[in-house]
């Protein structure tokens, strides 16, 4: 487990010395602070909670994108640059070095997240919300982050690049993204199996209305730890080339 | 101590390395030597772990590669080709990073320490890997091999593109680790295997064409020596007498002058003392008989081309 918490560190310091770490929480940050004071709160009027069920909703979309610049590296980089071999020859297990990483990330993408709170605190002191809406939106973004990380990791172990390894990232995202337009032109039971396979639409709904739900939580849970899986096995594979 | 059992790695249907088998001993500095393609990368990749062979066995201090990977793991130092460097990070930062991902379990200050103290590092300690030159790169990476006080070091072309004063400290800087460590070194750079190493191995076609002391591979050649004389008397003198005596095989008039001939000649066999008879018997003043070391580009030009082959 420390060696998890060792490579954990080292990336996150990494990511926090350099400029691409500060240009993409000052991108999202540009992003949301656009879209909450021109969509959700200037495009007419609303209840306060709306408003922020449409804070949320841009916040997901930005967590992902930022999700695939921050992931795209997290292994592709180290194999671009040769400290790949560093890990691979030192006694750390291939879980590790992925639960590394993927904590690197998230707890990037959680401090990003964290810093967008100012505009739901701008809700809560100019109209009416409760301060739990505000606790289950923050945990569905986070959640569909974990998510979404997961799967650029993935890409990330299996691609040789980071260019490569952000546009294979993306598209597994975007398809899982559409999955729900996908299940509309499926006929059952492949319809409800796509369906649920979408990362955002069924899943993510609840959280951006305030409620915790078991099984959507679950359902990122789940698909987070099968991401990861596959990108350990990944890593594990490449010692048999 | 170090086995490699039978090892064979295909990359498809290629073989990069046949049934490769060999052993180190404690404290042994072994050099890789082959062109390139030969197999000497995969064969450090094998045993540093970063590659499982496709058959065979490898045994670092008895502990299996295959079955105990990260104990084996833990006992070994690897500088790859590219330094594996992280520039953002300060030399002694990254070092101690090494060192606790590696799971050392002494005092990592002093294991760091060394280090640095092994690889004349101690003015770049604070600055940043990125911004170090080329040769302190190189040595940085040598220092992350031995931050852990491994069993093993294996060395990838450690001194591939350095200048030649680069190459100097690179290469005093292995003589350092000499005795300490035990090492396993490739290179196509034949001067550095030769002054740097106890035993060679010569790779060819992913197989060991040869291994021992250089003296030893000079013999498997095809035993032929090299000796360097010293006569009184004109070099037709020297040549009329030597034609007469079948073991030489070559000679070559270095300088004539004062009534005296400086001369290399190549014997079959190690015939020196036929050879010092026969300039005596001949009335020839022998002033010098000495071998001349064979240059190890030979051996392994003609270990690797299967053709003896005697630079005149």
């Amino acid at each position: 487990m420390s060696n998890a918490w060792w490579i954990c560190k080292r990336d996150l310091g990494a990511l926090l010395r350099s400029p691409i770490g500060y240009v993409i929480i000052f991108a999202v940050l540009i992003i949301d602070g656009l879209l909450f004071n021109a969509w959700a709160v200037g495009s007419g009027a609303r209840k306060s909670s709306e408003v922020l069920e449409i804070f949320f909703y841009c916040a997901s979309g930005s967590t992902m994108l930022a999700s695939v610049f921050v992931g795209m590296r997290l292994i592709a980089e180290e194999r671009q640059t040769g400290t790949l071999a560093l890990l691979a020859t030192s006694p750390v297990r291939e879980w590790q070095l992925v639960l590394g990483k993927f904590s690197s990330a998230m707890l990037f993408l959680s401090l990003m997240t964290a810093l967008t709170l100012y505009m739901p605190l701008l809700i809560m002191v100019n109209g009416r919300i409760s301060l739990a809406h505000i606790i289950a939106g923050y945990v569905g973004v986070l959640l569909l982050g974990a998510t979404s990380l997961a799967l650029v990791l993935l890409a990330s172990a299996l691609a040789p690049n980071q260019l490569v390894a952000a546009v294979l990232g993306a598209a597994v995202v975007v398809v899982f993204l559409l999955m729900w337009l996908l299940s509309r032109i499926a006929s059952p039971p492949l319809e409800d199996v796509l369906a649920y396979l979408s990362i955002h639409d069924k899943h993510f709904r609840p959280f951006q209305r305030g409620i915790i739900s078991t099984q959507d939580v679950i359902f990122y849970l789940s698909f987070t730890y099968v991401a990861l899986l596959m990108a350990t096995r990944a890593l594990e594979a490449r010692r048999w080339r | 101590m170090i086995v490699a059992e039978q090892l064979t790695k295909y990359y498809g249907d290629r073989p990069a390395i046949a049934d490769v088998s060999f052993t180190i001993n404690e404290g042994e500095v072994v050099g890789l030597l082959g062109l390139n393609g030969a197999g000497k990368t995969t064969i450090l990749r094998v045993l540093s772990g970063l590659l499982l062979p496709t058959a065979g066995k490898v045994l670092i201090d008895g502990l299996d590669m295959a079955t105990e990977p990260e104990e084996a793991r833990a006992r070994i130092g690897f500088l790859p080709e590219a330094p594996p460097l992280y520039p953002e990070m300060t030399v002694e930062a990254y070092l101690r990073f090494v060192a606790r991902i590696k799971g050392f379990e002494g005092a990592i200050d002093v294991a760091i320490d060394d280090a640095i103290n092994a690889t004349d590092l101690a003015a770049v300690r604070q600055q940043p890997i990125g911004t170090l030159s080329h040769g302190f790169q190189r040595r940085v990476g040598i220092a992350q091999a031995v931050v852990n006080k491994p069993a093993l070091i294996l060395l990838d072309e450690p001194t591939s593109g350095l200048d030649p004063v680069q190459i100097v400290h690179m290469r005093n800087l292995l003589r350092g680790l000499r005795g300490h460590n035990t090492i396993l070194v490739s290179s196509h750079n034949l001067p550095e295997i030769h002054q740097v190493c106890d035993r060679i191995f010569v790779l060819q076609e992913g197989r060991i064409a040869a291994e021992g002391k250089e003296d030893e591979l000079a013999r498997k050649v095809g035993g032929t020596a090299r000796v360097r004389l010293e006569v009184r008397g004109s070099a037709q003198e020297l040549s009329s007498t030597l034609a007469s005596l079948p073991a030489v095989s070559d000679l070559k008039i270095e300088r004539e002058g004062d009534g005296f001939t400086l001369a290399q000649v190549v014997l079959d066999g190690d015939a020196r003392e036929e050879l010092a008879a026969r300039l005596i018997q001949a009335g020839m003043g022998l002033r010098r008989l000495e071998r001349v070391e064979v240059e190890l580009e030979n051996i392994f030009l003609s270990l690797t081309s299967g053709e003896p082959e005697v630079r005149s």
